[in-house]
């Protein structure tokens, strides 16, 4: 048993990787590189410089020591004894990436991402943002690393998330709404490619999730893989195991490769991956990309997706916004195919379920995307008993999704509403026992986690 | 034997530049996306570059997107693309299929190339499929005598110049500008260094140049230093506007002109 402390520097991107992607970006048939010739220049030349970056210890120390004094890392690991009580007495332990700074994982891939920029001697970071995280993680980092910082984001988002379009601008990101397809988060995709392919030679792009051309999923996983290394370390330090399963939500799946990859060779570990099931899977309407969906190529890779017939990507929906993504990462579908992760879909009402569980009872307002996970330790927790040990992924804080919680519970707008059934927590809660309220609580908070 | 190489070359025999013309199938609806296919065709087009649409169309800039964003809605597919396919071929010009490589993948590769064969196709441009990838297009168009197009860009190293020509078959298209499809005012310097490039890459393949040509005058500029001149936003455009099949039958008339000056 290993009760070290959290990698020093210049071991932080070390660990051995898994036996995955191979050197041009496949895991299995998945992954790979669908984007245009003009491109390709770009995608090497980050690889190298990536590929350089990762071994060099200048580089590996001040990406260190911006994770410890600005992200402030390690993050903690909480029991959760009064939620478990609600998910067969299981004991859970939660990853609390919601106390980083800005509020979620987020900001572990955009440090490093922008350091990387500085050091290759571009001035200019883009991003696509689904309703601000992963856009104001990256205006954040290059406010610190005083780049110019353009955010792509679908303009029915920048209506309904105007907090974060003004937490961008005041960090002094240039947000450009985006017009055109759905006007949501693989739309603002595009339109950064289209961006980046134009203006490649002073910008990188800063991309937000696991998914995209190599070196994308690789690179996003290696500055997201901490989570799982601390939280092994953390683990195994104060229970002397390891945990029965660990659980995180999935949408382009960051967070969850993050803490995956760590406990990828410990066989005894389930990996569980939750996936957000919208209204439910069986009415079509739902971002459950692995559950639901079928390999293809979209946004540069190959991996599952939601598709018609004639190979257009089919939107999503989901509560939240930050997993209401067609696409997921290929490392994700790669997982899925070998039975190394196993894959469910969390409909929304099970999330807001566990979304208000947890608020009540341990004073934690947690990410609506974070929420599906909890629900799915819930139910993982009833199937495994009461000596089960699971580990979830709590990878954002709610404060963003106060506004969504409030209308779907139907709080808010008057003091003399009855919170519902599903804020009682007194009693255990049921399924579709949280009241719906008027359900349109749309996708309208979050980023792809 | 390669249809598109032969019509090119027989251009090159009249001392002109071929003229490809781009439009989407099902803008404004199916028919009158062929509609619009056969009066470039009359307007002059040697090659008709035969759009499918996609919902995630990355290359293309908003003038494309906004058409192929309706047919998209209106569930235009690959039967519907055969169907162009065969007008075109009917009309006199050489038809080759643009597509993104999702629609394609999900069509089922082999069936594409065999249908795509049938239909009358000379085989397919393929803007975000790079030769590294197209292990299984290559074997399926090889097998259905189908020509293979992929894009070379002003950021291709010279071992990337060297083995996507290799992989084309037809000619390779020279994406002469870094950025997405659409009118420019004027053709970047990049398009004829490119071209340059590409040639000594490969001696015996047909360069056409695409992105940024809308009007006679640049036609005839690409067309001093190229094979051929691929024109997609300004034959949109003529649909967008409203001027529909006379405007781009005028269009056509333009740049045909352009290439053979």
């Amino acid at each position: 048993m290993k009760t070290t402390s959290p990698p020093q520097p210049g071991e932080r991107l070390l660990p051995a990787r898994p036996g995955w992607p191979d050197a041009t970006g496949h895991f299995g048939i998945f992954g790979g590189r669908f984007v245009p010739e003009a491109l390709i220049a770009a995608l090497d030349e980050l690889t190298e410089a990536y590929e350089a970056m990762r071994v060099d210890p200048v580089f590996l120390t001040e990406f260190d020591r911006l994770q410890r004094d600005y992200t402030g890392r390690p993050s903690p690991v909480t029991e959760v004894e009064r939620f478990a009580a609600h998910a067969g007495g299981a004991r859970i332990l939660l990853k609390r990436e919601d106390l980083n700074h800005t509020g979620s994982h987020k900001i572990n891939n955009v440090l490093g991402q922008a350091l990387l920029t500085k050091r290759s001697g571009k001035t200019r970071v883009i991003a696509e943002t689904g309703a601000g995280q992963h856009g104001v993680a990256t205006a954040t980092a290059a406010a610190l690393m005083g780049l110019s910082c353009t955010v792509y984001m679908g303009e029915e988002d920048t209506r309904r998330q105007a907090l974060n379009v003004a937490r961008m601008r005041l960090l002094g990101a240039e947000v450009i709404p985006v017009t055109t397809g759905s006007r949501t988060l693989k739309d603002a995709i595009n339109e950064a490619f289209r961006d980046w392919v134009t203006n490649v030679e002073t910008t990188n792009y800063v991309f937000g999730t696991v998914a995209g051309p190599h070196p994308f999923p690789a690179m996003v996983r290696d500055f997201q893989r901490v989570i799982g290394d601390e939280a092994r370390e953390q683990v195994l330090a104060r229970e002397g195991r390891l945990p029965d399963a660990v659980l995180a939500c999935v949408g382009g799946g960051s967070n969850a490769i993050g803490i995956f990859t760590a406990f990828v060779p410990d066989e005894g570990v389930r990996l569980i991956g939750l996936e957000a099931g919208g209204d439910g899977v069986e009415t079509g309407r739902h971002a459950a990309t692995i559950t639901g969906g079928s390999p293809g190529v979209l946004h540069g890779a190959r991996s599952y997706l939601l598709q018609d017939d004639n190979g257009q990507t089919i939107e999503s929906h989901s509560i939240s916004a930050g997993l209401d993504y067609p696409g997921v990462g290929p490392e994700h579908s790669y997982l899925h195919d070998i039975g190394r992760a196993e894959y469910r879909a969390v409909t929304d009402a099970e999330a807001m379920e566990a979304f208000a569980l947890l608020c009540r009872t341990e004073g934690i307002i947690p990410a609506i995307e974070s929420a599906h996970a909890l629900a799915g330790a819930m139910v993982v927790g009833k199937e495994l008993g009461p000596e089960a040990l699971l580990l979830v992924n709590l990878s954002g804080r709610g404060d963003k999704d106060v506004e969504t919680a409030s209308r779907w519970f139907g709080l808010g707008d008057r003091e003399d509403v009855d919170p519902g059934p599903g804020l009682d927590t007194d009693q255990q809660p049921t399924e579709g026992a949280v009241t719906q309220g008027d359900a349109v609580a749309g996708p309208d908070s979050g980023e792809t986690a | 034997m390669s249809h598109l190489a032969e019509r090119i070359a027989k251009a090159k025999a009249e001392g002109r530049a071929a003229l490809i013309a781009y439009l989407p199938v099902g803008y404004p609806d199916v028919a009158g996306s062929i509609a619009a296919m056969i009066a470039a065709v009359d307007g002059g087009a040697d090659i008709v570059e035969i759009g499918v649409p996609y919902s995630d169309p990355g290359m293309d800039g908003p003038v494309i997107q906004q058409a192929v964003d309706v047919a998209v809605r209106a569930g235009v597919g690959m039967r519907d693309v055969l169907r162009a396919v065969e007008a075109v071929a009917a009309a006199g010009a050489v038809p080759v299929v643009m597509s993104y490589w999702n629609p394609i993948e999900r069509y089922g590769v082999e069936r594409f190339a065999t249908d795509l064969a049938a239909a009358g196709g000379a085989g397919a441009i393929t803007p975000d499929l790079i030769p590294d990838e197209a292990a299984d297009w290559m074997a399926a168009a090889e097998q259905a005598g189908l020509d293979r197009v992929f894009l070379v860009a002003p950021s291709s190293t010279a071992a990337r110049l060297g083995s996507t020509t290799a992989a084309c078959r037809g000619f390779v298209y020279a994406a002469s500008t870094m950025g997405v499809t659409g009118t420019r005012a004027t053709v970047s310097d990049a398009a004829q260094k490119l071209v340059a490039r590409t040639r000594a890459a490969a001696p015996e393949l047909a360069v056409c140049v695409g992105l940024g040509v809308s009007n006679g005058a640049q036609a005839a500029e690409v067309a001093s230093f190229a094979d051929g001149v691929i024109v997609g936003s300004a034959y949109v455009r003529e649909l967008l506007e409203g001027r529909g099949a006379d405007g781009v039958r005028a269009l056509s008339e333009d740049l045909a002109k352009g290439v053979r000056s």
